[in-house]
């Protein structure tokens, strides 16, 4: 009698215990996140896209079959394996002067990869560094910095990519560089617009009458609160950065012939698009499911990082 | 009304100027002298360089330099191609009908098809129609055009062989120029439907290739400003009222709901000036990309100093007509 009741009380107490615990386990800031993100099935294929590609870029010598600028003799425009004359050697086919298209699009995901990957870290430094000046400083710093933005933004940006890289010269860093100046403006105004709503909030205030330094308060306070957008913004820089630079290998002004860069090999591809079809829908096929994973896992960000637009 | 009118004029003003320096600027940082490209680098006597410098005017100092190019640009002289000798005025007035014509009718096609598309995907939420119509603009949103330009000749000029692959009508016909829209000046040329048939048949896959991203665009945000509308009260209110599903929907939803898309769609602009660049290239477009592409490879830099200041301050003036025309339909936008 005595044991049951023991038991039994014991029990009640375990779940109230349990009730309180979870009264008071409000989710950590990134499982809501990571909840928020797992619902959308958008955000989770197109993270699911780049991973993939991710895995592809670091592995491409250990998973293309050959080396990407590998002449094979009497093997020229071979079929991928699907059409009529295609063979299992060269599962995607091989291009105009015999090279495996195969090896070369896997070769292609690490340089698309890594070309996005600089854009977004050169750009995104510059911007969140211009953009968090301009908020924090505001007066005529701001106004400056916001003229030239405008500037920037009212020209047409492959236009400016390209008088870039004629100022600097045909190279794969050059194109990079190019892209990275376009996208700069976009970090600006996001950081710009955080920081302005951000700087004359509680903490910030409560921070200046202890005395924090204006690097202190710009940089440690302020900064943190702002990275959700750029966040969202960095993950669709890398789909501007691949596309923009894909689209300057494709007008002969990115990576130079023999790179198995997508944009360049489309535009090598092209003279052959009736004999050849695969040399273009191939890269261009990869181009935009990168892109497109890139794309997704921005929306799914925004969604999850943004809660005004939360369900 | 007009004081908003000379506020937005008035914060035009620097970001030309800006324009015009970043122009001026790039030019000149470009490796290479301009002067020996011109005379060709065979045996220019140090006399006749000079004399060629002093031509162009680039023995002046940097400051005299720009201040002659502004004067020029205030006047609409801004110096003479390389190439061709031509003023570089001229030859932009020559291509830009063909870039606008190219741009209107992308336009046309992306509303034609991303307005229905936005709405009915927000009418009918999370319907089939919803989902398939959502995942056709997020492709289109994501599409490499230079690719998809190839990809739609590919299908419909080689293998359907439905259209032809370059250029604005068969050589056949000689259509003088009077407006520039070939859609138009072959009614004026008295050639009838066939030179008109043959017009569009060159410029819908270009037109296809270009408005798909503006199409993607318009099509995602009809459809979220549309999803916000129609939780409105107003829209409860008419339907308690007695007024049907489908007039609510397009007299009080799309009207209200029209307003954002608009914004959106004086955005394109730019975009659609980026776009005609590879556009052009791939269809042998004659407009002013192809022609800016061709300049910079060529290493024209009168054409490229003015093309890009003349490109950069059509698609300010188009912004600024959009806010004005946003001013005057949203009274609320005045006051900020």
């Amino acid at each position: 009698m005595t044991s049951s009741s023991s038991v039994g009380s014991n029990f009640t107490s375990q779940s109230l215990s349990d009730v309180v615990v979870e009264a008071i386990d409000v989710p950590s800031a990134w499982r809501e996140f990571w909840e928020s993100l797992r619902a959308n099935r958008g955000a989770l294929l197109g993270l699911a896209v780049v991973l993939a590609f991710v895995v592809i870029a670091l592995l491409a010598p250990w998973l293309a079959p050959y080396d990407p600028s590998q002449v094979h003799e009497g093997a020229f425009k071979l079929p991928p394996v699907w059409q009529d004359g295609g063979q299992w050697a060269y599962v995607l086919g091989t291009d105009d002067v015999g090279r495996d298209l195969l090896s070369r699009l896997i070769h292609g995901a690490r340089i698309s990869m890594g070309v996005g990957f600089m854009v977004v870290i050169f750009s995104m430094s510059i911007g969140v560094a211009i953009g968090l000046l301009a908020g924090y400083a505001g007066g005529w710093v701001d106004a400056l910095i916001m003229r030239l933005t405008d500037v920037m933004l009212s020209l047409p940006s492959i236009l400016l990519a390209i008088v870039v890289v004629t100022v600097l010269g045909q190279s794969l860093a050059n194109a990079i560089v190019a892209v990275g100046v376009l996208v700069v403006p976009n970090f600006i105004r996001l950081v710009r617009a955080s920081v302005l709503a951000e700087r004359n909030k509680q903490y910030v205030i409560a921070s200046r009458s202890l005395g924090s330094s204006h690097w202190r308060q710009a940089v440690v306070n302020i900064l943190p609160n702002c990275m959700a957008p750029v966040i969202v913004q960095a993950t669709l820089g890398f789909s501007d950065g691949i596309l923009n630079v894909a689209a300057l290998g494709f007008l002969g002004l990115g990576a130079k012939p023999p790179t198995a860069e997508w944009g360049t090999m489309l535009s090598d591809g092209r003279a052959y698009i009736e004999s050849a079809s695969w040399l273009v829908t191939l890269p261009g096929l990869c181009i935009l499911i990168v892109v497109l994973g890139f794309n997704l896992l921005g929306d799914g960000l925004r969604d999850a990082l943004d809660p005004r637009l939360k369900r | 009304m007009l004081a908003f009118l000379f506020k937005r004029i008035f914060v035009v003003v620097p970001t030309l100027v800006g324009v015009s320096l970043v122009a001026f600027a790039l030019i000149r940082l470009i490796p290479g002298d301009p002067v020996l490209l011109l005379i060709g680098e065979r045996g220019a006597s140090p006399e006749v360089y000079q004399e060629m410098k002093a031509a162009y005017g680039l023995d002046q100092p940097l400051p005299v330099q720009y201040g002659r190019f502004m004067l020029g640009a205030a006047t609409g002289d801004l110096g003479k191609s390389i190439h061709s000798g031509r003023g570089v005025m001229e030859e932009f007035q020559d291509r830009f009908p063909a870039t606008l014509e190219l741009g209107l009718v992308a336009l046309m096609f992306a509303i034609l098809f991303g307005l229905p598309m936005g709405i009915i995907a927000a009418v009918k939420r999370n319907s089939i129609f919803d989902y398939s119509f959502m995942s056709v603009s997020l492709i289109g949103y994501s599409m490499p055009i230079f690719w998809w330009g190839l990809i739609l000749i590919l299908f419909f000029s080689v293998q359907l062989g439905w259209t032809p692959v370059s250029g604005r009508i068969d050589i056949a016909y000689d259509i003088p120029t009077w407006s520039g829209f070939l859609l138009v000046d072959v009614w004026r040329a008295g050639e009838g439907w066939p030179a008109f048939v043959s017009a569009f048949q060159h410029l819908i896959l270009p037109a296809i290739a270009l408005g798909t991203i503006p199409l993607a665009a318009i099509a995602r945000m009809t459809r979220s400003s549309m999803l916000e509308v129609l939780g409105e009260d107003y829209m409860r209110t008419a339907r308690a009222k007695g007024v049907s599903r489908l007039g609510v929907i397009v007299v009080h939803g799309l009207r209200n709901a029209l307003v954002p898309v608009i914004t959106v769609i004086g955005l394109l602009a730019g975009q659609i000036v980026t776009g005609a660049v590879l556009t052009e290239t791939i269809f042998s477009w004659p407009g002013i990309g192809r022609w800016l592409v061709a300049s910079v490879t060529a290493r024209d830099y009168p054409v490229v100093q003015g093309g890009i200041l003349l490109i950069a301050s059509s698609v300010i003036l188009i912004n600024v007509g959009v806010d004005l025309a946003y001013a005057w339909a949203n009274p609320k936008m005045r006051m900020q």
